[in-house]
């Protein structure tokens, strides 16, 4: 059994889904936070059989987590401070994802101008599509892990 | 400060108030003469539409403005690789009031995002062509005096025309209307503006057929057939001549159905329907003037 230390502040992000953590750890731009970062595939889990972890030592104002409820409701967010659990966060759909995802339409302004920022809305709640905030493109949860 | 995106941005009750101007324009046009007297509209095309943009430049001058501009990316600093948002900051300290049209979907929000000037899209990519809709909204209500409670077959490339994605769209914001879908199965209405009608309980019906529908219209929108959107060249000659509107189809019409037109025109209407007083898409043109004059006072709050 491989085992990863406590962290003093930053998350544990329990229950994801198996093989997805390094997906996440892209996803929250992790590789430009200059923190401790634990990635743990496959680790056991009585619910699914196996999951895997993120744990993040990082002050937990400087991580905006908002874009797990679009990847996933079903991640668990430990919120740490002191060493302790301070506080378990719901998901829920951010109303607006920016720079995690790109607009794939060739014929966005976003396709030309480098500088722009890849903002989507959140178009339809019920069916989780979000459309690129410029062109109207539509991105849905599904599609995240094949770009 | 306010700029046009979409033809949604407006509500029902500022488009009945821009409707109401654009029609006093249309009855008085002395009246508005000198109304824009001193402004400049700047027309920024990044790809040629000679159409939208003689009928801008129109406007304004009809409205007593001035026009400056660029008709094609190549002669404006776009082709120096200089961003949209640089290029609005620098065309608000020359004109009052901006026309962009862009090869590519959003470049105009982008603009408003950073103009300080009103920005209108004049047709982005295969996004949006707000004045096109507002145009058409215009001529039905001139026309037929009003926006609710009629039947409308739109005919043609219902898969790829974004005129007709924006009219549905628009027209289901009013009463009582009926959608007829008349289309080859390739080219079929997509599925998010089915879904949104069904989920709104607006009543529609999609035929093949233009004859066997024509004579339910109170309405019919046409659209080109484009070649290139076929799979092969058996199919798009088996189909084509379906969708050709002529004197024998528009016998089995109502004695008061208009027949509306983006343009350009090709071949989809017989040249020999042009004579026939329910053809109305030249007068639309004119109405594409008018509501972009009201449209130029509204946004610069010379109403």
């Amino acid at each position: 059994m491989l085992n990863v230390g406590k962290i003093e502040e930053g998350f544990v992000l329990d229950h994801i889904e198996a093989g997805k953590s390094l997906t996440i750890y892209h996803l929250l731009q992790l590789d430009k936070l200059d923190c401790t970062v634990a990635i743990i595939k496959n680790a056991r889990s009585n619910k699914k059989g196996k999951k895997d972890i993120l744990k993040v030592e990082c002050d937990i104002n400087t991580l905006n987590i908002d874009v797990l409820g679009f990847i996933d409701h079903n991640i668990t967010v430990n919120v740490i401070k002191d060493g302790k659990i301070v506080e378990k966060r719901d998901l829920s759909l951010p109303k607006e994802i920016k720079n995690v995802i790109k607009c794939r339409n060739p014929r966005c302004i976003t396709s030309i101008e480098q500088e722009l920022p890849h903002i989507f809305v959140l178009a339809d709640e019920k069916k989780e599509i979000y459309r690129c905030k410029y062109c109207e493109e539509k991105c849905r949860k599904r599609d995240l892990f094949y770009q | 400060m306010r700029h046009l995106m979409s033809p949604l941005d407006f509500t029902t009750d500022e488009l009945t108030q821009l409707f109401d101007l654009a029609a006093d324009i249309e009855k008085n046009p002395q009246k508005y003469a000198h109304k824009c007297d001193g402004k400049k509209l700047a027309t920024c095309f990044y790809e040629p539409s000679t159409r939208t943009r003689l009928s801008f430049e129109s406007a304004m001058i009809n409205l007593g403005g001035q026009v400056i501009g660029f008709s094609d990316a190549g002669s404006s600093s776009a082709s120096k690789g200089e961003s949209v948002s640089d290029t609005i900051r620098v065309i608000s300290c020359f004109a009052d009031i901006c026309a962009m049209r862009h090869p590519k979907e959003g470049a105009p929000m982008v603009a408003a995002a950073h103009s300080r000037i009103p920005v209108i899209n004049a047709g982005d990519g295969g996004h949006q062509h707000p004045t096109q809709t507002l145009t058409d909204l215009l001529t039905i209500r001139s026309l037929k005096g009003r926006l609710d409670h009629f039947t409308i077959g739109l005919c043609g490339d219902l898969k790829f025309g974004r005129t007709v994605h924006s009219l549905i769209r628009a027209l289901v914001r009013y009463e009582d209307i009926h959608f007829v879908f008349i289309s080859p199965e390739e080219l079929r209405v997509p599925d998010y503006i089915t879904d949104m009608l069904k989920e709104m309980g607006i009543s529609y019906e999609e035929n093949t057929s233009l004859e066997d529908t024509i004579a339910d219209l109170d309405l019919l929108y046409m659209t080109r057939v484009q070649k290139e959107r076929f799979f092969n060249e058996e199919d798009y000659v088996r189909l084509k001549d379906f969708y050709i509107l002529n004197k024998q189809k528009m016998e089995l019409a109502k004695p008061d159905m208009l027949v509306l037109h983006p343009l350009p025109r090709v071949n989809e209407i017989s040249v020999e329907v042009d004579d026939d007083p329910r053809a109305v898409y030249f007068k639309q043109v004119q109405y594409g003037v008018y509501v972009r004059m009201a449209l130029i006072l509204t946004l610069l709050d010379l109403a």
